[in-house]
């Protein structure tokens, strides 16, 4: 197990930096993609800061708390999209048979899949969750424990466990159905969406859904909530909070069994 | 097992079965699932440093079978091991000791210059360095790779491309490889230098090769043991002078008489095709002799040069197909 997983790592950089190597052979495209990128996700933060101008709160949050939340998911989807979101594209190479060649590697096939396209551009929405998220932490009005302070990033990378885990399931799945991207886009940028605003402005329904069934609160509400000190909307017990890690775990095994499955149904394609 | 006996067959494929099930448009809305019986029940084994053919028409199953083999399809059915290793349940450990390459897939790096793929194999795979440097050496001097190797793979030829393909198949000494129609599109000079570089592997390395292709040639040029494929079925295992008798395939006697002459008549066991001015064409079952034939011709008629001609390869197997599902038993080769 530990030397697969060394196994795995080992793939992953050497095939990132044969996909760097080859966008550099498109350089000038390369600039204008991440300066896209930067420009797109800042543009809906700033979205977010002309809502603050008209209202003093939003579902009784402060712009501070608010970024607070934006922040944190953010960064954690940026990691994840980062480090697995090549993933979705997965459903071509299973749709025309290109996955073959990377079956023939002696390398963990997720590693390899995760590394597929790798595109540093992403770097662009951590860039951005990082900026607004050091503005928020600036600006709370929260009494920075050493335990508060070791939180923050605790979440963001349990939230990027989470999301990470999302990604490969929906790749996975694409094993059977080539064109379940968007159902796992839906998840994951959607569901990013929601956690960068309270979950006081949604539904009851749609917060229970996204803490029982598909468990993204833990990304950043159920810890955030407790770091800024408010109370939770479903009224869960305390401990719940801290389950991050947990649900981070328990969701990247599923995952990854869902995962094997997906790998021995794969079917190639007739030549 | 023993090593010993690892050593004598390096492939064993017993009853395997590779069962695709497909939906089907039967009519406006409705669709039925099918089963598409690729590969149905074959058996071989393949001992270490052959180098064996692997023919049949298109969509007989031969690159199921391959697939099979390297583990990237898992079978529906039956027992397989390469080197003794169940190839869908290892796949990546097999993965170090086989080569393989797929005609119509590269797994060269498109916008790269080639030799940076062969980077990425030599670190992937843990290729020490004089191993590596030995290896790619001899690829690039017998496939004459030098002047390609700065260049990025788009811009490659279809022929350049299949031979770099090859190259890196290679470079980590692989015990078996396995080519999947690697002259599918090649010109004549390209398809002549792989078959010499597959000759020489095989003769040097003693790597074990399986390969398939539509390009008899290549068979008659590497090949002593050949299989056939159909529908999904073995039909034939055995040598390549076998093949020719299996496949009822008939020899022709071609006789140059002194002057024209009526179509020869009165030779048991042979019936004259062709008549083209003094020259004949008699036709004989391949089993036979050809003696007691140019005996009788001779004793009649005015013979003055002769010449036997083994029947042509690509009807042997035409007559086979044709015949699939009453194949002859497959004699020997196991
Ligand atoms: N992934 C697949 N899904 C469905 N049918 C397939 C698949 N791969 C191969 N087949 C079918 O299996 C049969 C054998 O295919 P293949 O092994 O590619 O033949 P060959 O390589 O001998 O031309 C064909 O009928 C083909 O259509
Ligand atoms: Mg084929």
């Amino acid at each position: 197990m530990a030397s697969r997983v060394a196994q795995g790592l080992c793939a992953y950089g050497l095939i990132v930096r044969m996909w760097m190597r080859s966008t550099l052979a498109y350089r000038t495209s390369f600039v204008m993609m991440t300066f896209g990128d930067f420009v797109a996700t800042a543009l809906d933060f700033v979205a977010i800061m002309l809502m603050f101008s008209q209202i003093e709160a939003l579902g009784g949050f402060t712009l501070p708390e608010v970024a607070f939340l934006y922040g944190t998911s953010s960064v954690s989807l940026g990691l994840a999209d980062l480090l697995f979101g090549s993933m979705e594209r997965l459903g071509r190479r299973v749709r025309d048979g290109t996955l073959d060649t990377l079956l023939l590697r002696p390398a963990p096939l997720l590693a390899q899949v995760a590394a597929d396209r790798f595109a540093l551009r992403r770097l662009g929405r951590i860039t951005q969750g990082l900026l607004v998220l050091g503005w928020s932490v600036s600006r709370l009005d929260v009494d920075w424990t050493v335990g508060r302070m070791l939180m923050v990033p605790l979440m963001t990378v349990c939230g990027a466990a989470i999301f990470a885990a999302v990604f490969t399931a929906g790749a996975a799945f694409q094993f059977w159905a080539q064109d379940a991207a968007e159902v796992q886009n839906s998840f994951t940028y959607g569901g990013n969406t929601m956690l960068q605003y309270p979950p006081t402005v949604f539904a009851r329904d749609l917060v229970r859904g996204v803490t029982f069934v598909i468990p993204l609160a833990f990304v950043n509400w159920l810890p955030a909530l407790r770091l800024l000190g408010r109370p939770d909307p479903l009224g869960l017990p305390g401990w719940v909070d801290f389950m991050g890690p947990a649900v981070a775990a328990l969701m990247c095994a599923g995952a990854g069994l869902a995962w094997r499955g997906g790998v021995r149904a794969y079917r190639s394609t007739g030549s | 097992m023993s090593g010993a006996a690892a050593a004598e067959r390096l492939i064993e494929v017993d009853g395997v079965e590779k069962v695709f099930s497909v939906r089907r448009k039967a009519g406006r809305l409705r669709r039925v699932k099918d089963e598409v019986r690729a590969v149905d029940g074959i058996s071989f084994r393949v001992p270490r440093g052959e180098m064996v053919g692997y023919i049949g028409p298109n969509g007989a199953g031969k690159s199921t079978t391959i697939k099979m083999l390297t583990g990237i399809l898992v079978p529906s059915g039956g027992r397989l091991r390469v080197a003794g290793i169940d190839p869908a349940r290892e796949r990546t450990r097999l993965a170090r000791r086989i080569g393989v390459v797929f005609g119509q897939r590269t797994t060269l790096w498109w916008d790269l210059p080639l030799k940076d793929s062969y980077e990425l194999v030599r670190r992937m795979y843990r290729v020490p360095d004089t191993a590596y440097r030995a290896n790619l050496e001899r690829c690039v001097e017998l496939l004459d790779l030098a002047p390609l190797l700065d260049v990025p793979v788009r811009q490659l030829s279809l022929g350049q491309r299949m031979r770099g393909d090859i190259a890196a198949a290679l470079l980590h000494d692989p015990e078996v490889l396995y080519l999947d129609e690697p002259t599918i599109g090649l010109d004549v000079i390209s398809k002549a230098k792989v078959r010499e570089f597959l000759l020489e592997v095989n003769a040097e390395r003693g790597t074990t090769v399986l390969l398939t292709t539509h390009d008899l040639t290549d068979i008659e040029q590497l090949c002593r043991r050949v299989m056939v494929i159909d529908h999904g079925r073995l039909v034939y295992d055995g040598g390549l002078a076998g093949l020719r008798a299996a496949g009822d395939g008939e020899r022709t006697l071609v006789v140059d008489l002194e002057r024209e002459l009526p179509p020869i008549e009165g030779v048991p066991g042979a019936r004259t095709v062709k008549v083209e001015g003094p020259r004949q064409w008699l036709a004989f079952p391949a089993a036979r002799s050809a003696a007691p034939l140019v005996a009788a011709v001779a004793e009649r008629y005015p013979l003055v040069d002769l010449s036997v001609r083994e029947p042509d390869i690509e009807d042997v197997i035409a007559k086979l197909y044709a015949g699939g599902d009453s194949g002859p038993d497959s004699p020997g080769g196991a």
